[in-house]
């Protein structure tokens, strides 16, 4: 099947046609998975240049989320004394960090992605939704480098290893369609607008602030919780804690959390292949 | 019947011009003419407003190739011969037609296109064979070949960002003739390169083509043309002028400079001086008659009229001859920069005989003087030479000009 859909969309009597495109479009698929081979080399170029040039390497995956749970264990678990759900406040937070440090990663590279591929973007051809995928892809290998130190977290706390676990894929999977679909919008709007590129590290940050990270959903009074929900990532990040700590799951909270994720996903292509078109005379 | 390469049909497309406001604003100026005007932004959703100014880069554009055609495409700059290439190359979308294109396509539009500059020069090979959607094994294959043909096998694992221009060219090249594309698309790129890689690169065009592939040429070095492509399509200010049989289209575009003793169009005279300086007529003259077309066999002189129209108190002012995108000679008319009031003047050239060879010279004009600097217009006029070369078949004599010499043999 591999070889079949490559030559038959690069293959010599295939014939492309070029019209101008009014309103909305539909993204196609086949493209896209036509061009997976140039994903999959973005993807590679993206990671290897992030650590071939860095002195700690892989370590700074690690680094990242594991030093952010250091501080915020102290300033917040023991100095602020902020309420746990009771489990210990380092696992509790790390098991949030850990989908939020790829989300807020993967946004705020994929933000800037389109435009700091100009000279791609300008020169050649492809389906330009692969440069925001691309450095979402970069994003899953420090995820996966970081879950170990979760899962030792969790043995050192004695927490967690419950069957909930099997969810994280599912989740895993959600957050990835939330991170694509903001990040897809980002780099669109950048493109157009430039001062996104000193917006989205400020929405990043407030974003945060409205995501039960450093603290638990049941802080909120419980007819203000729905408004928490509104955020994707609230459902999610909480889902994530379920499913390593061992916590019931908020089944309708995590509906909510779902079915938006997968709006914002659709909107965030859907505007992406609208102003695709105009990318490179504007880029 | 086979099916064409290309086809384009009623190909169009308009650009809003400067005001980059529009064409990427800030979010800021988006929320406030957002308040100011909610229903007509969102009509207008990422778009320009309809008081920006809009030229056309291409009308009405259409035409055919058949595979295995090479075609030249000739014309001024800002004739519209880039855009094509990008829309073809669907780097930017038309404003109105269609476009068909059978096959693979890989284009060269400036040096270095789809290289990242970070990645080293064998990273970046398979990384245009996946834009153009080759396989790792495809372009394995080809890899020996490629890198064998851009000749820089010592450099290819190091990042592209620092090879020379030269090296950019040759490997940008080397990759897309090499990538087994059914149509290749050529922009001006090759003329960064060195003589010897601009051979090497017209000769792996016609083995392209010979293979049956279709070839398009954007180019203002008029001989490669000549020698390399069968069909010519020349754009004039976004429409087609001609289009067909390569010798004819030539033809038709240097009868489009000025000749001499023609009205010299001014325009192209753009820089310091551009208003300070009026040109007027090209004139030349053999055995003391103007004449249309020159015998290159005897002497002759070209004389440029105009005016200094203020602030003059000296002025250089020379002529230079070109051929098929050489530069063959510049001329001054005094020996240095030399005392001058305004007013209308003639320079006056005399030239030597049996040096320019038949065929169209094409003369650009350059004045630099006490109240500007060096101002240059391009093809602003041409000199055409019989071909009354005395009987000396061309073989005899290549080169661009022929000089006068001597030769002896001791034996």
């Amino acid at each position: 099947m591999n070889t079949h859909s490559q030559s038959e969309y690069f293959g010599h009597q295939h014939l492309t046609v070029i019209e101008p495109t009014q309103g909305w479009r539909m993204l196609d698929w086949r493209e896209l998975c036509a061009y997976r081979e140039l994903l999959w080399v973005l993807t590679s170029r993206d990671i290897k240049v992030r650590y071939k040039q860095t002195v700690l390497g892989a370590a700074w995956a690690v680094l990242r989320p594991f030093t952010t749970m250091v501080i915020f264990s102290v300033v917040f678990g023991q100095l602020a004394k902020m309420p746990s759900d009771g489990y210990p406040y380092p696992v509790f937070v790390y098991a949030a960090l850990l989908p939020w440090t790829f989300f807020a990663a993967a946004i705020g590279t994929s933000g800037g992605s389109l435009v700091g591929s100009s000279h791609l973007v300008s020169k050649v051809y492809f389906p330009r939704l692969i440069i925001p995928l691309s450095s979402v892809g970069a994003g899953l290998v420090d995820l996966l480098i970081s879950t170990s130190i979760l899962l030792l977290l969790m043995l050192w706390y004695g927490v967690g290893w419950s069957w909930n676990l099997l969810a994280a894929p599912v989740l895993l999977l959600a957050v990835i369609f939330a991170a694509l679909g903001v990040g897809t919008l980002l780099s669109a709007l950048t493109v157009a607008y430039r001062d996104f590129t000193h917006l989205t590290p400020f929405v990043i940050q407030i974003w945060m602030y409205v995501t039960p990270v450093i603290f638990p959903v049941s802080l909120v009074p419980e007819r203000w919780q729905w408004l928490l929900y509104i955020n994707p990532m609230t459902g999610l990040v909480e889902g994530f804690r379920s499913a390593f700590l061992g916590k019931p799951f908020d089944i309708s909270g995590l509906a909510i959390s779902f079915a938006v994720a997968i709006a914002v996903f659709l909107t965030g292509i859907a505007y992406f292949e609208k102003v695709e078109r105009r990318f490179a005379d504007i880029i | 019947m086979t099916h064409p390469a290309i086809k384009v049909e009623g190909l169009s497309k308009e650009y809003i011009v400067g005001h980059t406001q529009e064409q990427h604003g800030t979010f800021y100026d988006l929320l406030a003419s957002t308040l100011r005007a909610p229903l007509k932004r969102l009509r207008n959703l990422g778009g320009a407003s309809k008081e920006a100014e809009r030229f056309w880069a291409l009308h009405d554009v259409n035409f055919e190739v058949q595979p295995g055609e090479v075609v030249g495409i000739i014309g001024r700059n800002g004739a519209g011969k880039s855009t094509l290439l990008k829309i073809l190359s669907r780097i930017t979308a038309p404003t109105k037609g269609r476009v068909e294109v059978r096959g693979r396509l890989a284009s060269l539009l400036e040096v270095g296109t789809g290289f990242h500059p970070e990645l080293s020069g064998r990273e970046n090979i398979y990384l245009n064979g996946a834009i153009l959607g080759m396989t790792r094994v495809e372009v394995a294959r080809k890899f020996d070949e490629i890198v064998a043909f851009a000749e820089i096998e010592r450099f290819i694992d190091t990042p592209v960002k620092r090879y020379s221009s030269g090296m950019y060219v040759r490997l940008a090249f080397a990759v897309a003739a090499h990538l087994d594309a059914d149509v290749l698309l050529v922009d001006e790129v090759l003329a960064v390169g060195d003589a010897a890689f601009q051979q090497k690169s017209m000769g792996k065009m016609n083995d392209v083509a010979r293979g049956g592939r279709t070839v398009l040429f954007v180019s203002h070095n008029l001989g490669a043309v000549r020698n390399l492509c069968s069909l010519v399509l020349f754009l004039e200010n976004g429409t087609v002028d001609f289009y067909g049989a390569a010798l004819k289209g030539l033809s038709s575009y240097e009868r489009g400079f000025t000749s001499a003793g023609d009205r010299i169009d001014g325009s192209r005279f753009q820089g310091a001086l551009s208003d300070h300086l009026r040109f007027e007529k090209l004139v030349c003259r053999q055995g003391g008659a103007e004449v249309a077309v020159l015998d290159p066999l005897k002497e002759f002189e070209i004389e440029l009229s105009g005016t200094a129209l203020r602030g003059f108190q000296s002025m250089d002012l020379s002529i230079g001859l070109f051929r098929d995108g050489f530069y063959i000679a510049s001329c001054h008319d005094v020996p240095q920069e030399a005392a001058m009031r305004d007013g209308p003047f003639v320079s006056r050239f005399r030239l030597p005989a049996a040096v320019f060879k038949p065929g169209r010279y094409t003369i650009g004009i350059g004045a630099s003087a006490s109240i500007g600097q060096w101002t240059w217009g391009s093809d602003i006029a041409s000199l055409e030479f019989s071909e009354n070369w005395g009987g000396q078949s061309a073989e005899r004599n290549r080169g661009v000009v022929s000089i006068p010499y001597t030769g002896e043999r001791i034996q």
